[in-house]
């Protein structure tokens, strides 16, 4: 019997492409709607996209690898600032370098976050990552010759794409720039995730223990994925600034990575989509009760954090797709 | 001529209590080794120490002469050294296929690739279901582990420590928590581990012992007290003293 499996015996490989085109026609189809639908609306729409890429690059760190951090924003900002300054310093403003730069920046940002925060566990992780957020920030605070500290950062006015698609007033290129960016993030994370790389990291969120039984090293497989969370976070940060045209310390802020959190969490942990809905769902919400009543704004995402958490473990993608699952098993 | 694989007067002490008294024991190519004692003897605990899990008092371990006892787990896997564990470590919410890829993506240096699936890897794939078919895993391939029941994810247990094709095998009590109709699977994949591999297999299963084992090695209170051949062990007094003292605690208890 050992001494060679039929090919009969061996499952054919998992179509799990099919899916990512239907996911990606997803993702085009609602940036279309989106961009008919609110036209008044992009600037809101162009955030989301922003925050989006935070809260992707979280969930590989979190949702991926199991590393439990409140810090997250630091990457972001260091994205943000790292574009900003380099335009509003240094006039690079050619916006696809600006984009790069914010990437090395985020990296950078996670390889030192990395570093700190893996030296901890579980709630010492945690700790240690709500004090890379602080000093981050007070580092942003300190140096106001470069980042204009409490003032935030002006004076970035980014070229035309590709010397074409100037940033208009109804941010029109800075929305389909937005998209553009995210479908590329999506595409190379799809394949990150389902890759051996994407794979030891779910093994290490699972049991770090048995990974390293395996012959691999925990430590150095969640820096990597760090560094790359910071990729993303950066190129986020950065087209942050491209489109607002300005950096604030607020990109630099718990809050935010806190918030981002509570997205991620709402979506779903551990998906890529959940990145995504999750981020939708809340910054609408945000935008249409703060609207409606900027004082309950917060109770309100109590109640529904709350609610989730209870009813919707998974979060909403999460429990969604076991809903389907199940009723394709019944189904059989 | 240095052994395979060597230790050299390991001690422990968890507090006051010694778990590993100077014990000393050396493998070569080929050997099947079996490790027994009453309960809380120390065997876990050995294997623990032998590959980095738990740091020693004292003592050495050593791979082909080299000291390894410095070395990180994830560095004495790469040495050769792999164990089993005897409460199943796996990854809940991954196949069997899954884990047995990835044991050999590990192997062949490819698990840090951040693109491609094995699943696109003919190779990778092929091996992954010899090694789950000759643990009568194939038909589970695709079935998360939450969802197999515990005989089952014992023998993927097992089929990880193959995948990583140690030099030196330690396995610790493969075969608990298997239905008693499915011991001969793990019997079956005993048989089947390369002829040059050194297996320390440790079990309460007197039966599974003899049979496989040319060697034993009882170990009690933390202290070796025998290492010969099996059908002397059964007759050797202070091994009869260890089993009958400890099942006299256990009834007084
Ligand atoms: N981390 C630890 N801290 C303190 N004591 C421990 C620790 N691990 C094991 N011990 C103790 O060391 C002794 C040996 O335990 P060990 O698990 O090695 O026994 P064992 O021979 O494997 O037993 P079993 O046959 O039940 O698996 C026991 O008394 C146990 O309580
Ligand atoms: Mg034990």
């Amino acid at each position: 019997m050992s001494a060679g499996v039929s090919v009969t015996a061996m499952p054919a490989q998992n179509r799990g492409w099919q899916r990512d085109l239907i996911g990606i026609a997803v993702i085009l189809i609602a940036a279309m709607a989106g961009y008919f639908l609110f036209p008044d609306n992009l600037a809101l729409l162009t955030r989301m996209i922003a925050i989006m890429l935070l809260v992707l690059s979280l969930d590989l760190v979190t949702g991926y690898c199991g590393v439990a951090t409140l810090g997250h924003a630091a990457l972001f900002g260091s994205g943000a600032y790292a574009a900003g300054i380099a335009a509003a310093h240094f006039g690079i403003t050619e916006p696809i370098t600006m984009i790069a730069i914010g990437a090395v920046g985020g990296a950078l940002a996670g390889l030192i976050s990395g570093i700190v925060i893996l030296r901890g566990h579980g709630l010492a992780q945690l700790v240690l990552s709500i004090a890379i957020i602080h000093l981050f920030h007070e580092a942003a605070n300190k140096a106001s010759q470069y980042t204009g500290g409490s003032d935030g950062l002006s004076g970035i006015s980014p070229d035309p794409i590709l010397g074409v698609f100037e940033f208009d007033l109804w941010g029109r290129t800075a929305y389909v720039f937005g998209i553009v960016l995210l479908l590329l993030v999506f595409i190379l994370l799809r394949i990150l995730v389902r890759s051996p790389f994407g794979m030891l990291c779910r093994g290490i969120r699972q049991d770090p223990i048995r990974v390293s039984a395996m012959g691999a090293s925990v430590k150095l497989t969640l820096i990597k994925m760090y560094v790359i969370s910071g990729l993303v976070a950066g190129v986020g940060g950065a087209f942050n600034a491209v489109s607002t045209q300005v950096v604030g310390l607020d990109s630099l802020s718990f809050t935010n990575s806190a918030e981002a959190l509570v997205m991620l969490v709402l979506g779903g942990v551990g998906s890529l989509y959940g990145a995504l809905i999750g981020t939708i769902a809340f910054v609408w919400i945000e935008d249409l009760v703060s609207a409606a009543n900027p004082f309950h704004w917060l109770t309100i995402v109590g109640a529904l954090l709350i609610a989730v958490v209870l009813f919707a473990p998974k979060g909403l993608y999460g429990t969604a797709a076991t809903l389907v699952e199940r009723y394709r098993r019944g189904g059989k | 001529m240095t052994a395979l694989f060597e230790v050299d007067h390991l001690q422990k002490a968890f507090g006051g209590l010694n778990v590993t008294r100077d014990v000393s024991l050396a493998l070569g190519k080929g050997d099947r080794v079996a490790l027994i004692g009453p309960n809380g003897a120390g065997k876990t605990t050995f294997v623990n120490l032998v590959t980095g899990h738990l740091r020693p008092d004292s003592g050495q371990v050593l791979m082909g002469g080299e000291d390894i006892s410095r070395f990180n787990p994830m560095r004495r896997v790469r040495a050769g050294l792999v164990r089993s564990f005897q409460v199943t470590r796996l990854f809940a919410e991954m196949t069997p296929e899954e884990h047995v890829a990835l044991a050999i993506l590990q192997r062949q240096g490819k698990s840090g690739r951040m693109a491609g699936s094995f699943q696109a890897m003919p190779d990778v794939m092929r091996e992954t279901y010899e090694i789950l078919e000759t643990l009568n895993l194939t038909a589970l391939g695709r079935v998360p582990v939450s969802e197999i029941a515990y005989g089952q994810q014992r023998l993927l247990e097992i089929a990880l420590a193959l995948a990583l094709r140690p030099k030196v095998l330690l396995l610790d009590e493969p075969a608990a928590g298997v239905p008693h109709s499915d011991t001969f699977l793990i019997e079956n994949a005993l048989a089947q581990l390369p002829a040059d591999l050194a297996v320390l297999m440790i079990d309460h299963d007197m039966d599974l012992v003899f049979r496989f084992a040319k060697r034993v090695i009882v170990l009690a209170a933390g202290e070796i007290i025998f290492d010969g051949l099996p059908v002397d062990a059964t007759n050797d007094v202070r091994v009869r003293e260890a089993y009958l003292g400890g099942y006299a605690n256990g009834s007084a208890a």
